[in-house]
């Protein structure tokens, strides 16, 4: 085992992980425990930000937070859940401007909410006449193909 | 209203370049000559590859992720592929492996001479573009014979790669090779001991490593600003870890480090090549896959600009459940907020492109004053090079 996972483990015994393979850790995360995560990763255990994904799945909306640790070589990503209902995740890009650009992606292709953002303004469309409740990466975006809904 | 805001003026630089593979468009906020901050807005080339991708075959994936830049054609096929790899648990041949290192190493050497000549237009030394560009050609070329294009090599493929080195292009390759090493270093001379040069690009646009870190930009962007990092080095995959080379790194984080990087990374791309020819196994280049499992995968690879991203969830099915594609742009355009603030409106454009976006077409700047227009992108561009024309005076 890694020593950053035995220090994440040390520090946030709540975190599940799965090791896919020796450099790709994914770690499942609840909600309200992200900021202070995301936090120890960067500040403590020096990672740095590659991107995040946000993907929209039958139980709710998932956000992954794909945190490189570039001296062995390793990626670990928290993943976070948010229900359909409450798509709500606290805001990384608050303290860390790398996560802004993705974050406001995110909100307005997925409709995440992320609290505390500093510029939630539409990023990808922002000089197109485009609806703001109309999210193209949803699976219920009219126009998705049904390929994966069987 | 203050003074000080009285006379901010706003300098708009895009939106749309037809040369270069990402469009942006900046907004100088300026006072005087001095740059006081920047808005930046994306979207204007946004072709939804995230979208389209889950609607294509594992197979199709990488022609069309190729498209997403013309210059790093082989980047993003190579880390979608890999990324494809990772979630099916398969390694390819080590035959394909080196094949893959090949070209993407002349991929970066093309690339980088690419910017070193649009540096060279953008402070007004032509000289420099016409050479670096026509050096290029010569691995323009060796695409040419290897894969039959120019661009868009098509050389990966979940599993492999597509075409084989021959042996009888391999004397071709190592002659063009050591072409493009003799003028390389010609050039580089030429450039990092013009005092002119020096004078421009010294000092202009510094991005420090603590702001590298806080941005986390990648790439040589990161790499002339401190930050050791190289995803070929740190991650490895293809050939890397059995070919001797090092990683180019310095501290100063200005433009001039940035070109300076970018130089001395085109022979190490030589060396690494010449390396992976000299022990290319032999064998099959590519290995059968039947089925995705479902699950996750990440591929990343080091492309001419840095790291790019790709993820892939896999429902089981033949296409991705989803894909998330990460360009190194996105992360290096962003620190631009920090690296132009201070700096003078002449070397703005030169900043912006410090972190090889491919923003490459001055022409198409403008600056308007109280809703007219004051400078168009060529008199903009005479602004850039009549600087450089003064530090000629000044160091005849």
């Amino acid at each position: 085992m890694s020593n950053s996972l035995i220090l994440i483990r040390e520090r946030f015994p709540e975190v599940q992980v799965f090791e896919k393979n020796p450099r790709r850790l994914y770690l499942t995360i609840p909600r309200e425990e992200l900021t202070k995560i995301a936090q120890f990763l960067h500040k403590e255990l020096g990672m740095r930000l590659s991107i995040c994904t946000g993907i929209d799945t039958r139980d709710g909306f998932e956000v992954l937070y794909h945190f490189s640790e570039d001296k062995t070589g390793t990626i670990y990503t928290l993943k976070v859940f948010a229900p359909k209902d409450d798509p709500k995740i606290d805001s990384q890009g608050a303290w860390f401007p790398a996560a802004q650009w993705i974050e406001r992606e995110m909100h307005e292709l997925l409709g995440i909410d992320f609290v505390g953002h500093p510029n939630l303004t539409p990023f990808l469309t922002s000089d197109t006449n485009w609806e703001a409740d109309r999210y193209p990466l949803r699976r219920d975006y009219e126009n998705r193909s049904e390929s994966h809904e069987r | 209203m203050s003074d000080e805001t009285k006379t901010r003026r706003i300098v708009p630089i895009g939106p749309y370049h037809p040369l270069q593979e990402e469009p942006e468009f900046f907004k100088l906020i300026v006072e005087g000559e001095t740059v006081v901050d920047l808005e930046i807005h994306l979207g204007y080339n946004h072709r939804g590859h995230e979208f389209i991708s889950p609607e294509l075959t594992y197979e199709q994936v990488p022609f069309l992720v190729e498209r997403i830049c013309g210059i790093c054609s082989n980047s993003h096929p190579l880390a979608a592929v890999l990324a494809i790899e990772d979630c099916a648990g398969i390694k390819p041949p080590p035959r394909a492996n080196y094949i893959r290192s090949i070209i993407h190493e002349l991929e970066r050497i093309h690339s980088h001479l690419l910017w070193v000549g649009l540096a060279g237009h953008f402070i007004g030394y032509n000289t420099v573009w016409m050479w670096a560009w026509r050096y290029r050609e010569h691995v323009l070329q060796v695409f040419e014979m290897i894969t039959g294009n120019r661009n868009h090599y098509a050389a990966n493929k979940p599993g492999g790669v597509r075409w084989d080195i021959k042996p009888e292009y391999i004397p071709e390759i190592r002659a063009a090779l050591d072409l493009v090493e003799k003028k390389t270093l010609m050039l580089t001379k030429a450039v990092l001991d013009d005092p002119v040069i020096r004078a421009r690009l010294e000092g202009v646009g510094v991005l420090t490593k603590e702001q590298a870190l806080a941005w986390s930009v990648v790439g040589p962007t990161a790499r002339a600003s401190g930050v050791d990092i190289d995803v070929r080095r740190d991650d490895p995959h293809c050939a890397y870890d059995q070919i001797p080379w090092n990683v180019v790194v310095l501290p100063e984080g200005d433009v001039f480090a940035k070109a300076k990087v970018r130089l001395l990374e085109i022979f190490e791309s030589i060396r690494i090549i010449r390396g992976c020819l000299g022990n290319l196994p032999d064998g099959p280049i590519d290995t059968r896959i039947d089925e995705i499992p479902p699950g996750e995968g990440i591929g990343r690879t080091e492309a001419p600009r840095g790291e790019v991203f790709h993820y892939i969830r896999s429902d089981g099915s033949n296409r991705p459940l989803r894909h998330k594609i990460r360009a190194p742009s996105y992360m290096n355009i962003a620190s631009n907020v920090v690296a132009v603030k201070g700096g003078s409106i002449a070397d703005a454009a030169l900043t912006l492109a410090a972190v090889d976006p491919c923003y490459c077409c001055t022409e198409r700047m403008a600056a308007f004053e109280d809703g007219k227009l004051k400078y168009s992108g060529k008199e903009l561009l005479r602004l850039s090079w009549q600087k450089t024309e003064r530090l000629r005076e000044r160091f005849k």
